[in-house]
């Protein structure tokens, strides 16, 4: 039975990339440890070397086919003894499959990529746009930020990685080319130092977009954006604005352990001083960007690595800005109110469309920022569902959802029909292994258990 | 075989008897120019003594003086121009008075009241309390400055106990690596807090420190004014021309407590202290002025009068600032206050007038 050589993922976050070219032909022998082919991801080109041993007997996919997606078989192996006569009945009935890179190539096994969202509707007094762009969240930040730099010069893109390799997740791409090397800066790997370079330069009237290349390395440079950034404007008596935007990926990806794989809404949030946004979808993600940028404050942008490579309709207008401070509805329900950012949105959406199959109605509030939190737009909510879930992946203790469950207790008790329940990442850190991982973080069935239990269904 | 090699230079004009050891620089070859170098360092010592007895007395929250190293913040200052940035640490009150900060503007931000901050060049940046993280603002501006094609530049100082951080070193590796027009100095009062100097690095001086961040580096004897303004001279000079960032040495002493809630007879002897006051930068000014025949002792009594009825009038103006106001609190939080805070604020306000 000929093996099966799959499209390899060569990164846990990789959906698809580009097999750029064979190495080995058609009748080739193959030994374990040659290198095959070589496959391009949005990030690298890397090189694919052969597990089993035989000979190459079938291409599938040709070099050079574009969006080849993880796991597609693209050729098939004989071995030993196995004629070209094998080949015939391969692809057809169950075939022995092989893992096609000596590197455990993690799958992605955290959670499946959210599917492309439908078009967002524009939440209630916000500006409704006719025409749209199909994006991905990753160039949706890209655009962001061309757009803003092309409209002031004072602003500049530094970090690590982002501008000859065009960001280490692809985020900053075409921007080197664009405004060059003074406007969009490769650091040394110096968090702390390029933090509290950006705040300077900001306290000197330029507005620096910091990227790190995740949230967890800003760890490193967290004194900087709180005892500096957030701090300065006040503790100089108003005379030195802040206008900087430390942005990057934020809250678990998949498969890269407890040291990268962590939420820091409710760490930053908890600071007065800064604003928070954590946007979803494609369209909040270039409308909060350019509204961070252009606000005077210091403003941290939490994306999600794994929305990157999502694609949802964006509003095809420069002077699209999604406002700092409003929540959108998602989905319109009467039974329960579950909130939710970032990537739980579209857990809470598949949720809400699980239960809408029972008969109940969820309403879905995708929060955008986190602070000023939109407490009108929960409250208003909760008045007429009488009911909330709140839904994050990060830990309980102290997190976005103790917050909300405590703000909605001083405005809207005497509505509530039940107590305020929270789903949230387990109280652990991140585990590597697949399962647990699974398990840790909140998954469609949590959120339906927890509304039901609310709504006593 | 080498593959580097440094060499630290060590420079002063004036020794601790106020004789001159080499050629003045051009700045101080008219003895009388050193004039006010010299009153701003009494003004300095005399106000600071003021301000720990204000602390002693309940009237002001913690003050660093800094006792025996008024040549180092008095003689940077002096070398600034007025467009350039100061990024002070909090033992710089002397750089921010030369800089145009007011005494009661000095005594209010001690006393606990922001509005101390707002005063003197407004692009000088506040107070740095936290230790060394300043540096990478510095740079920052630095980066700024640079960006714009101006041709100014930065001031940027911290203790010897800051160079062991690690922000100061990754802010010194990004000056060196783009070369931006920064000036660090080190004031090295030899005590970061109770931990002496040679408990703090193994490094022979701190300005080797720098040397490995691509920058030059260079000792001056902090207690000689003229040698301090020198070196940060050249260094602004440099700096301001495109050559890059230099780093800057201090070698003077901390002849008084860390802060006013420090109490250093605890770790140090009285002895040890009372050598280094034979090094103190007041003095020997006073001798070389004095020698040169542009100072008496009669100067020495009117200028004192005259700093101490200043300094009084300071005291008395602070003492009866009126307090900020409750709402004051949320001011400047952000550019404009957000909704939940501005009904706080307003709620506030409302109390305010009722009781009122």
């Amino acid at each position: 039975m000929p093996i099966q050589i799959l499209m390899p993922a060569l990164s846990p976050t990789m959906t698809e990339g580009k097999l750029a070219r064979w190495l080995k032909g058609e009748g080739d022998q193959i030994k374990s440890g040659d290198i095959i082919a070589e496959i391009e991801t949005d990030k690298a080109t890397m090189e694919m070397e052969a597990v089993d041993e035989g000979t190459l007997g079938k291409i599938l996919v040709a070099g050079g086919t574009d969006g080849v997606a993880v796991n597609t078989p693209i050729a098939l192996l004989l071995s030993d003894g196995e004629g070209r006569d094998a080949l015939a009945g391969a692809m057809e009935g169950p075939v022995s499959k092989s893992a096609p890179v000596s590197a455990k190539a993690p799958q992605t096994s955290a959670q499946p990529a959210p599917a492309p969202a439908a078009a967002p509707a524009a939440a209630p007094g916000e500006k409704v746009y006719a025409k749209t762009i199909r994006q991905t969240v990753r160039e949706a930040l890209r655009d962001a930020m061309a757009e803003e730099m092309r409209r002031d010069s004072d602003i500049f893109l530094m970090g690590e990685e982002v501008a000859q390799y065009q960001g280490a997740y692809k985020v900053s791409q075409g921007l080197l080319d664009e405004f060059g090397a003074k406007r969009v800066i490769d650091t040394p790997i110096t968090e702390m130092g390029f933090a509290g370079l950006g705040t300077g330069a900001a306290y000197g009237g330029l507005k620096p977009i910091v990227e790190f290349m995740t949230f967890n390395f800003a760890m490193q440079a967290i004194d900087q954006i709180i005892n500096s950034a957030a701090k300065t404007l006040y503790m100089g008596g108003g005379q030195l604005a802040v206008p900087i935007v430390f942005r990057g990926p934020n809250g678990a990806a998949s498969r890269v352990g407890a040291q990268h794989s962590q939420c820091y809404a409710s760490w930053y949030a908890h600071c007065p001083g800064l604003k928070v946004v954590a946007p979803y979808s494609a369209a909040d993600a270039k409308g909060l960007l350019k509204a961070a940028i252009r606000d005077p404050n210091p403003v941290v942008v939490l994306e999600n690595e794994l929305l990157y490579g999502q694609s949802f309709d964006v509003p095809d207008d420069p002077n699209f800005v999604v406002p700092i401070g409003k929540a959108k509805i998602e989905r319109a329900g009467t039974a329960v109110t579950i909130t939710a950012f970032s990537r739980m949105v579209h857990v809470a959406l598949e949720a809400a469309a699980v239960l809408a199959k029972e008969g109940i109605e969820a309403e879905v509030i995708n929060l955008r920022t986190i602070r000023p939190l939109d407490t009108d737009t929960i409250v208003d909510s909760v008045k007429k569902t009488n009911r909330i879930v709140t839904l994050e992946e990060g830990w309980p203790f102290a997190g976005i959802g103790a917050e909300i469950a405590a703000m909605v207790q001083e405005r809207a008790f005497d509505w509530l029909d039940a107590p305020v329940t929270r789903v949230t990442g387990k109280d652990v850190p991140m585990p590597y292994a697949a399962n647990l991982e699974r398990l840790a973080l909140p998954q469609i069935d949590e959120v339906v258990a927890a509304v039901k239990a609310v709504c006593y269904a | 075989m080498a593959v580097a090699t440094f060499e630290i230079g060590f420079t002063r004009f004036l020794d601790r008897s106020g004789e001159v050891v080499q050629p003045l620089p051009a700045f101080a070859s008219e003895a009388k120019a050193l004039i006010p170098l010299y009153r701003s360092m009494t003004r300095l010592r005399m106000f600071d003594a003021k301000a720990v007895a204000l602390q002693r007395t309940g009237r002001l929250g913690t003050y660093a003086a800094a006792l025996g190293e008024e040549a180092v913040t008095i003689g940077l200052a002096s070398a600034m121009a007025a467009d350039d940035v100061l990024v002070p640490a909090f033992r710089d009150q002397g750089a921010q008075l030369w800089r145009g900060v007011g005494l009661v503007d000095i005594l209010a931000y001690w006393g606990g009241d922001e509005r101390g901050s707002v005063a003197g060049p407004s692009e000088d940046f506040p107070v740095c309390v936290p230790i060394g993280t300043h540096f990478p603002h510095a740079v920052g501006v630095a980066l700024a400055i640079k960006l714009r094609r101006q041709s100014r530049a930065v001031v940027c100082i911290g203790g010897d106990g800051a160079t062991s951080k690690g922000d100061v070193y990754e802010a010194m590796n990004m000056a060196g690596l783009w070369q931006l027009p920064v000036v660090f100095v080190v004031s090295n009062n030899q005590w970061a807090i109770s931990v002496p100097r040679q408990r703090q690095t193994a490094a022979a001086t701190l300005a080797q420190k720098a040397i490995a961040a691509g920058i030059p580096g260079e000792q001056v004897d902090g207690n000689d004014v003229i040698a301090v303004r020198h070196a940060v001279d050249e260094a602004l000079a440099a700096a301001r021309a495109g050559r890059g960032p230099r780093l800057i040495e201090a070698v003077t002493y901390r002849l008084g407590d860390h802060t006013t809630s420090d109490d250093a007879t605890r770790y140090r002897d009285d002895a040890t202290v009372s050598t280094h006051w034979a090094e103190e930068p007041l003095v020997r000014l006073r001798r070389y002025l004095t020698a040169q025949g542009v100072w008496t002792k009669e100067d020495e009594e009117a200028m004192q009068v005259a700093l101490a009825a200043e300094i009084e009038k300071a005291v008395a103006d602070y003492l009866a600032l009126p307090p900020p106001a409750p709402q004051d609190m949320f001011d400047h939080l952000f550019a404009v206050l957000p909704a939940d805070l501005k009904a706080q604020r307003d709620t506030l306000a409302e109390e305010e007038a009722l009781h009122a």
